[in-house]
């Protein structure tokens, strides 16, 4: 059975299925951003004045992988305009270079993720707390990097330019102290280089995590927000992929149903650099 | 042939013209534009989150213009991929009507969300 109006636009709407139903999800996928973007709204201002993380987040990397983002709706509304002009090469590089930029958002996402998982803060039993990135050659303790947290055994961890202050923060001043952070990707990554190393011994040790999504609110509405984006990412890129590839037979046969099937992923592409327009700022600048 | 089919497959055809190969021809320079408009808003972003507007802009502290100026840019950027990339400015009826519930039930998600911190009564311990 074939399917109706997959190619030629439904009298009533004016537009092929695909189209229709490529708004629709779009249209949900907006609300479900939205409601975690609201859900950061009410962590943000619920949480207690002073407390709330600033500039834990590379700048740099973060407008990089703006500008990588943004390049690749470009060409992707040019790999369907060259289709439309029936310029199927220039449609193919334009797309490859669309899939190298998913690439490349994606490597610079790893490596902030892999920042934030080698970052840990310490609560040690004197009270004390020794905030920084784990030097792993120098660490003889068996540190994990995912719950459950607890060491085991003997041996000494080493942070390298460690943030220590001599008191848990209880106090709204001491714990913007805290939220500073040696982060040697940020912009104090000058100063964090002025901290010199320090060792624990595991015996010391009160409790512990590094910073990813169980470290506080602020990190996991970061990793919910930007995992889920991540997941859009790849999910994105396998479907033009898969387009621009194991299926391009489908333009010699059906080069309308071929174009309409580049403009649907496309347009789910622009959503995905539309979420990001607003996630850039809202995580890494305010 | 009905009146209503007439008038879908002229609506059909407007829109082969609108998307044909010499329309699109046109707008490969205005795609190019708005790429660059968006790169540029990106540093716009940038530099403005550095710049403390409360300092000259009225309402002082009380307001947090950063944030405002922040979404202000955010949602030109928005409009102009919604707009121009995912070709939004024109557009079928059916797409405007299916985005119209979506619009009005976002803005009532934001505006519960902004209603209830108002109306909140946790109170921060001061310690």
């Amino acid at each position: 059975m074939e399917i109706p109006y997959a190619v030629k636009p439904r009298p009533d709407t004016g537009l092929y299925n695909a189209k229709v139903g490529i708004w629709l999800f779009l249209a949900s996928e907006v609300m479900l951003f939205g409601a975690l973007f609201s859900s950061y709204i009410l962590l943000r201002v619920g949480a207690p004045a002073g407390t709330w993380p600033h500039h834990w987040l590379n700048v740099i990397l973060g407008m990089i992988n703006t500008i990588v983002l943004i390049a690749s709706s470009v060409t992707v509304v040019l790999s369907w305009a060259s289709l439309k002009m029936g310029q199927f090469g220039r449609y193919r590089v334009f797309q490859a270079i669309t899939l190298l930029c998913a690439l490349t958002f994606m490597l610079i996402k790893s490596f902030e993720y892999r920042d934030k998982f080698n970052h840990y803060e310490f609560q040690l039993k004197d009270g004390s707390v020794v905030d920084g990135h784990v030097d792993w050659e120098k660490t003889t303790a068996k540190v994990p990097k995912w719950i459950p947290f607890k060491l085991s055994g003997e041996g000494k961890i080493v942070v390298e330019h460690a943030n220590v202050i001599s008191k848990y923060p209880t106090t709204a001043e001491n714990h913007a102290q805290l939220m500073e952070g040696p982060a040697p990707l940020s912009k104090e990554a000058k100063e964090a280089e002025e901290r010199p190393e320090k060792e624990i011994e595991v015996s010391q040790v009160k409790a512990f995590s590094n910073y990813g999504p169980w470290h506080n609110t602020y990190t996991a509405i970061y990793f919910t927000l930007t995992g889920l984006h991540a997941l859009h990412v790849v999910g994105g890129a396998i479907v033009i992929f898969m387009i621009w590839g194991p299926l391009a037979g489908v333009y010699r046969k059906d080069p309308v149903r071929y174009t309409n099937r580049v403009e649907v992923s496309g347009l789910f592409w622009h959503l995905v650099d539309l979420v990001w327009i607003f996630l850039f700022p809202v995580l890494y600048l305010l | 042939m009905s009146n209503s089919m007439q008038h879908a497959e002229h609506s059909v055809a407007h829109d082969d013209h609108d998307h044909s190969a010499e329309e699109v021809r046109k707008h490969v320079n205005r795609y190019l534009l708005i790429g660059l408009a968006l790169m540029i808003g990106t540093g716009l972003t940038v530099w403005a989150a550095f710049i403390d507007f409360g300092k000259f802009l009225p309402g002082g502290e009380s307001v947090n213009w950063n944030v405002i100026v922040a979404l202000i840019i955010a949602c030109a950027k928005g409009f102009l991929v919604v707009g121009f990339f995912m070709h939004l400015i024109s557009e079928k009826k059916m797409i405007y009507s299916v985005l119209a519930f979506t619009v009005f039930f976002f803005a009532a998600l934001m505006y519960l969300t902004i209603w209830s911190m108002e109306h909140s009564n946790i109170v921060h311990l001061q310690q």
